[in-house]
């Protein structure tokens, strides 16, 4: 986990000052409980997400950045000040909405103005800015219509280019791709760690989409329930989740539950099924013998073939169950004596003129050490 | 053929409702008067046939509104009086509707029954009941006695004060109707959005809501003044001999004078003069139509 000092990594780095600091912040609607005492830093140029689940408190946490919500307990500082006090039209930061929220009323050019005239700047000024962001964002042909009359995707642009424009020291970005289609989100999230690249500009981004949170931040907050589950990049994330929550939550993973016997220096023996051999696993955090430990192992960790591997740190037998095709992988369910089914992936590199497995078949399941982590919970 | 038939309802509804009684109300306008039953002349004889008929026909009767200064005064000061109650009526309606659409979902129709619910009692009732509040001896000039304001009671009835608050009590859902319907539909995040890009409470009202709701206040507006502007029950019970309104004047060159032909001169140019804010009224709510899509 050791960052090269050439990586952006100013969270690793003790002298660096955050952007922006919750400190013990709680909101309360009521009896309900958004935000529970949650603490984080978030750095300059950051683009960083909050993920989770709807009612997760991610959107809370968005709009009290905003200075439309106000904490119940706790501080947030910008830049070292804190803003709690703070109006949302005195606070140097925008927000791009989930409905975009365009003036119905203004054509493209006036909804990007919109901004910079209440900063009262010389016309020529403002003039200069709204080209600048329509050529951000490639606007400039649609600069005279109306919101209604462009599509789905330039209205999200306009959007970005209205809160881009008055230069804010954080943009927040809530559910920002949200009404786009699929192939149009994907281009759209590479546009926006352009466009975030180019102005360096501090970004934080509200999803409940993993892939697209993954995809677009440097660091990734997963959130349930009001409190952070885990701070970290997204590599991190999904090599080394802290807990089963994470793991689960991230992408697909087999979970093995078993007890742990210590087998040398960090190596583990996990005794997961009566008569079945014990699974070697290894972890940098102390198991004592005896305890339970969930096993998070990824599908594309797991080499499927029909002969025992020799050599191999774990090794189980089983018969496939069923086969997803998805053309660039395909996913094998394969089930064991014990009735534990266990999910393996292969990459379809070659084009598939011959399948060495179909349904039915008997494999081997093979995997090292290394290859999956040990969850205490 | 199927089409064509649901086209035909709407105007042979028109025909039968409007276009034939305003040829009637024309013709009787271009008639003379006489001692008969009905009183004027000339009547339809399939004997003398068209040329007798239509030779008799002549702009007499329009002539002669513009020779008397109190057609023109009546027109004129209907049109001040209409005018300033839509002003009134928006001031108050707005924030009605404003207050409408911003409070929580569940108290929503139960404010849109309040607004409604006068229309279930008879509209002359309630103009009479008003007549009940506003005199010299009524419960406002008590209340105020009571609590000291005032001396002496105020002359409110028979004033075109009186006439004022009864047109703008009357209309006053036709002006909160739309304005609600308008504010209701605005996203409330449109107002996030501009205090978020640097507007006080006060400017996102005036560069957002306002805006958005411009099409419901034109809208208000008309439905007020178009009805205010013939207006002729409420100047007639609440105003006085000073009111001076189109509606009352019409009423009282037929009814009064029998001058059947004269009160129908003044009917078709007071429908000449509502065609013009109609007309303003439906290229707004065709405009509005044409925005949503």
């Amino acid at each position: 986990m050791d960052v090269p000092e050439t990586e952006f990594a100013p969270w690793n780095d003790a002298g660096q000052k955050p952007l922006i600091r919750f400190r013990n912040v709680t909101k309360r609607f009521g009896e309900f409980v958004a935000i529970d005492d949650l603490s984080l830093d978030i750095y300059e140029q950051e683009f960083f997400a909050l993920l989770g689940p709807s009612g997760c408190g991610k959107t809370t946490m968005m709009r009290m950045l905003a200075g439309f919500e106000s904490p119940s307990e706790g501080e947030i500082e910008l830049a070292g000040q804190n803003i709690v006090p703070v109006p949302p039209n005195k606070r140097a930061v925008n927000m791009m909405f989930q409905s975009y929220a365009l003036f119905p009323h203004l054509s493209v050019w006036d909804n990007i103005a919109f901004g910079l005239r209440r900063d009262r700047l010389p016309k020529e000024q403002i003039k200069a800015r709204v080209e600048e962001m329509l050529k951000l964002t490639r606007l400039e042909r649609f600069a005279t219509r109306k919101p209604h009359q462009i599509s789905g995707g330039q209205r999200q642009r306009v959007a970005l280019a209205r809160s881009l424009a008055k230069a804010p020291k954080l943009l927040l970005l809530d559910e920002p791709m949200g009404a786009l289609d699929k192939k149009l989100r994907q281009e759209t999230q590479f546009e926006l760690m352009d466009i975030q690249e180019t102005t360096g500009t501090t970004f934080v981004i509200v999803t409940h989409d993993q892939e697209e949170a993954m995809t677009v931040a440097s660091r990734v907050a997963v959130m349930d329930e009001g409190r952070l589950i885990q701070v970290s990049t997204p590599a991190d994330l999904y090599e080394w989740p802290d807990n089963v929550y994470v793991a689960d939550f991230i992408g697909d993973v087999n979970l093995i539950e078993g007890r742990t016997t210590a087998s040398g220096d960090e190596r583990y023996r996990i005794n997961w099924i009566d008569g079945q051999p014990p699974l070697n696993g290894v972890s940098n955090t102390v198991f004592s013998d005896g305890q339970t430990c969930h096993l998070a192992i990824r599908p594309e960790k797991i080499a499927i073939s029909t002969d025992k591997p020799k050599g191999a740190d774990n090794a189980v037998q089983g018969k496939v169950l069923d086969i997803a095709y998805l053309g660039n992988l395909s996913t094998y369910h394969v089930e064991l004596a014990s009735g534990t089914v266990i999910k393996a992936q292969t990459s379809n590199t070659r084009r598939i003129s011959r399948r060495s497995f179909t349904w039915e078949d008997p494999v081997w399941l093979s995997w090292t050490a290394t290859a999956g982590v040990m969850l205490a919970q | 053929m199927r089409k064509f038939a649901l086209i035909a309802i709407p105007y042979l509804w028109l025909l039968a409702l409007f276009l034939v009684p305003f040829l009637i109300v024309l013709k009787i306008s271009l008639s003379d008067i006489a001692l008969a039953i009905p009183p004027y002349v000339p009547k339809w004889d399939w004997a003398t046939g068209f040329r007798a008929f239509f030779s008799q026909l002549d702009f007499e009767n329009f002539i002669f509104l513009t020779e008397d200064d109190l057609y023109w005064k009546a027109y004129l000061s209907s049109f001040q009086i209409a005018a300033i109650s839509t002003i009134f009526t928006l001031l108050i309606g707005y924030p009605i509707a404003y207050g409408m659409a911003r409070a929580p979902g569940e108290w929503r129709p139960t404010l849109m029954m309040l607004i409604i619910l006068p229309f279930w009692t008879s509209f002359l009732i309630r103009v009479y009941a008003w007549m009940g509040i506003l005199s010299q001896e009524g419960l406002l000039n008590q209340f105020l006695l009571w609590t000291g304001i005032i001396a002496t009671p105020l002359t409110i009835l028979n004033t075109n004060t009186a006439v004022y608050i009864g047109i703008v009590y009357t209309y006053l859902p036709f002006m909160i109707l739309p304005i609600y319907a308008a504010l209701d539909r605005m996203d409330g995040s449109l107002i996030e959005a501009a205090e978020d890009l640097g507007c006080s409470r006060l400017m996102a009202f005036w560069l957002v809501t306002i805006p958005l709701s411009k099409n419901g206040i034109i809208a208000g507006s008309f439905l007020v003044f178009i009805p205010a502007l013939g207006e002729f029950v409420i100047p007639s019970l609440l105003g006085g001999s000073g009111t001076l309104m189109i509606g009352k004047v019409l009423w009282e060159e037929f009814f009064s004078n029998r001058d059947w032909p004269v009160a129908s001169a003044v009917a078709v140019i007071l429908l000449l003069l509502l065609i013009i804010p109609i007309v303003l009224f439906q290229r707004n709510q065709q405009k509005q139509a044409e925005a949503e899509q």
